[in-house]
């Protein structure tokens, strides 16, 4: 696929939850929360390893499990983060838990993006939303190891000035000379928005990018897809270059349940991270 | 290879010594329709019927099963520890599977066993089952399994298959598996010429038999965005009312969904068949939902047995041509009509 297979749980794994501690939470915005967990047992977060784009089934007791992606980057291991918004059975039940609570993880699942590839080169992210979540993973192992990379862009779209996810942590990067930074708010009502105001597309104007160079990683809002794509290809960049992380309903996460198939593949151990050149044409896909 | 001949009363003897240490499933009558259940020694075994309504997927792939378990007592120094439930693997055998039927295991096992994972689960009930065939004298009328590779006496998935011969049964192990379970019956006799003739005679008749088919040479040629956007969809799903049935009776149909019951402070988690044809199949919890049209979902469901499949796996279709979906789809809604569309479009 290009993605790449990233450290597949074990065989006898891949049903068993592990208990994990809430360590932390950090409200983002309204209905979402970033929470950071910690493998009860300390070999199991010892093995824990995952690449960027990756997801785990997050399970509560009594509740269920939910497919959710990792933002936390693979260059800072010994903590699990993950960006929830508040939205169904299960991550409601998540928002009424709290520091000390546990839950029961498993994974890492799936392919994510592939470092290997990108290095050496220039790279294009562009989230939309809570889109931010898996590619925050992506933007810190490349910041980890910047010089393994080349030229940094990321666009971020959020609906208003107040839907900002990882606001302070990304306020840090608006002055790092090594990557450019751009951000953009659908509207403004009260008029405090000082950067781009107008849909992710708009940044385009913005930047730069040498075609023959740049990979790009896209995850957001399905309507989103499209109309960035559009953008990247006016770019002369070619399909083969962009990948893009996909949602679906991935109950078992390990390609057996039949929840998240997409034409003839299934977006848990297909994807979530696909290159747009073998989808495009997969209907139902974007 | 052996080849046995048994009276169907020393058959019928032979499994029950044989039920005594191992599970033996086999037809028998319930009310208009016979499904496999377990032999015991009151079982009348209905060796006479043209198939069960619902499939024998479940013998190896419970329609519920408990995954786990946990307790969610508070002060409980295990609470909300996920443990995995006690599973039965008890050595078992299906004994008068119908050949489509035992194809369909092949069918499904390449999504449950495969490099990427191996279900762990479906996998070691797979292996402690043994497959013991009837050839069908007496095909259905819906029955079009010669033309999606198999036939009434088809070998495939098989570890013995049955010949009825009259008053009795011509045995013949395909695999090590089946060897041991012959060996391990009491009676039989070496069959003789005549009753090998007749066993061939009978191959030719009940091929003869079938006459449903349907086409699926040019499937695999077909370009997945052409038969997605066909006109015909709109007409195939006009009349189907997401009941679930073809799904459900599906010997090839593999999907299932998870669940977290609790009672009292015991909480199971449980995974259910579930069934492509129903709205919150692919339903997010963001409210998004990508097939969230009936026509979607019939689509889903042809374009998975008839392109999806072939595309993945490169060979064969999904789908052993019992026809169950044909026979009990409400709205006669015909998976051969269908792939004749698909094919020739």
């Amino acid at each position: 696929m290009g993605a790449e297979n990233l450290k597949a749980a074990p065989v006898d794994l891949m049903f068993q939850p592990h208990p994990a501690r809430i360590v932390r939470v950090l409200p983002q915005m309204e209905g979402h929360r970033l929470f950071q967990l910690r493998f009860v047992d300390d070999d199991a977060m010892l093995l824990f390893s995952h690449g960027p784009g990756q997801f785990v089934e997050v399970g509560i007791p009594g509740v269920g499990e939910a497919p959710i992606s990792l933002s936390s980057p693979p260059t800072r291991q010994g903590i699990v983060e993950i960006c929830v918004r508040e939205a169904g059975l299960v991550t409601s039940a998540l928002f009424r838990m709290n520091k000390g609570d546990q839950v029961a993880l498993r994974g890492p699942f799936g392919r994510g993006f592939s470092t290997d590839l990108f290095k050496g080169h220039d790279l294009l992210l562009v989230a939309g939303g809570l889109g931010l979540a898996p590619l925050r993973s992506l933007l810190w192992t490349i910041l980890d190891n910047r010089s393994e990379y080349g030229k940094l862009v990321l666009m971020y779209g959020s609906r208003s000035p107040d839907d900002v996810l990882f606001k302070y942590e990304l306020l840090s990067l608006m002055n790092r000379a090594d990557m450019q930074y751009l951000l953009s708010v659908d509207k403004d009502d009260e008029g405090i928005w000082r950067q781009y105001v107008g849909v992710v597309t708009g940044l385009f104007e913005k930047v730069e990018l040498d075609p023959g160079n740049t990979y790009c990683a896209l995850c957001g809002p399905p309507i989103m897809y499209r109309f960035v794509i559009r953008e990247i290809l006016k770019k002369k960049i070619s399909p083969k270059r962009i990948f893009v992380s996909l949602e679906r309903m991935m109950k078992c996460g390990v390609g057996k349940c039949g929840h998240c198939a997409i034409g003839q593949y299934y977006c848990c151990t297909d994807g979530p991270v696909f290159n747009y050149d073998e989808i495009r044409d997969v209907k139902e896909a974007l | 290879m052996t080849t046995m001949l048994f009276s169907k009363d020393e058959w019928g003897q032979g499994l029950l010594a044989v039920g005594k240490s191992i599970k033996v499933f086999v037809p028998v009558k319930e009310g208009d329709f016979t499904a496999f259940q377990l032999l015991a020694e009151e079982t009348v075994p209905d060796w006479a019927y043209q198939n069960t309504r619902m499939s024998p997927k479940s013998i190896v792939y419970p329609q519920s099963e408990g995954m786990f378990k946990y307790s969610l007592e508070e002060g409980d120094p295990e609470a909300n520890i996920v443990k995995e439930a006690p599973k039965d693997y008890t050595l078992q055998a299906v004994v008068g599977i119908r050949p489509c039927d035992a194809h369909a295991f092949q069918i499904v096992k390449r999504n449950f066993d495969n490099e990427e994972f191996r279900d762990p689960w479906w996998v070691q009930r797979y292996e402690a089952t043994t497959f013991v065939g009837l050839g069908c004298n007496e095909p259905c009328a819906t029955c079009f399994c010669t033309s999606v590779g198999g036939g009434p006496f088809g070998k495939n998935g098989l570890d013995v298959i049955l010949h009825d011969v009259g008053s009795r049964f011509l045995a013949e192990g395909l695999t090590a598996k089946g060897e041991d379970f012959l060996a391990g019956l009491t009676g039989g006799q070496a069959a003789g010429e005549k009753e090998l003739g007749e066993a061939k005679d009978l191959e030719g008749w009940a091929g003869e038999k079938i006459t449903a088919g349907i086409s699926t040479d040019q499937l695999k040629n077909k370009v997945v965005t052409q038969l997605f956007n066909a006109p015909f969809w709109e007409d195939v799903a006009f009349s189907c009312i997401n009941c679930g049935t073809c799904t459900y009776l599906c010997p090839t149909c593999w999907c299932f969904d998870i669940q977290d019951e609790v009672f009292g402070k015991k909480g199971d988690r449980i995974r259910n068949w579930d069934s492509c044809m129903m709205p919150l199949f692919t339903l997010h919890g963001s409210g998004h939902n990508p097939r969230d049209k009936k026509t979607q979902r019939v689509r889903q469901r042809f374009m998975h047995k008839l392109k999806y499949y072939v595309d993945k796996y490169g060979n064969g279709i999904q789908c052993s041509g019992c026809g169950r979906c044909v026979r009990f789809c409400p709205v006669n809604i015909d998976i051969r009509q269908v792939a004749e569309l698909m094919n020739n479009y």
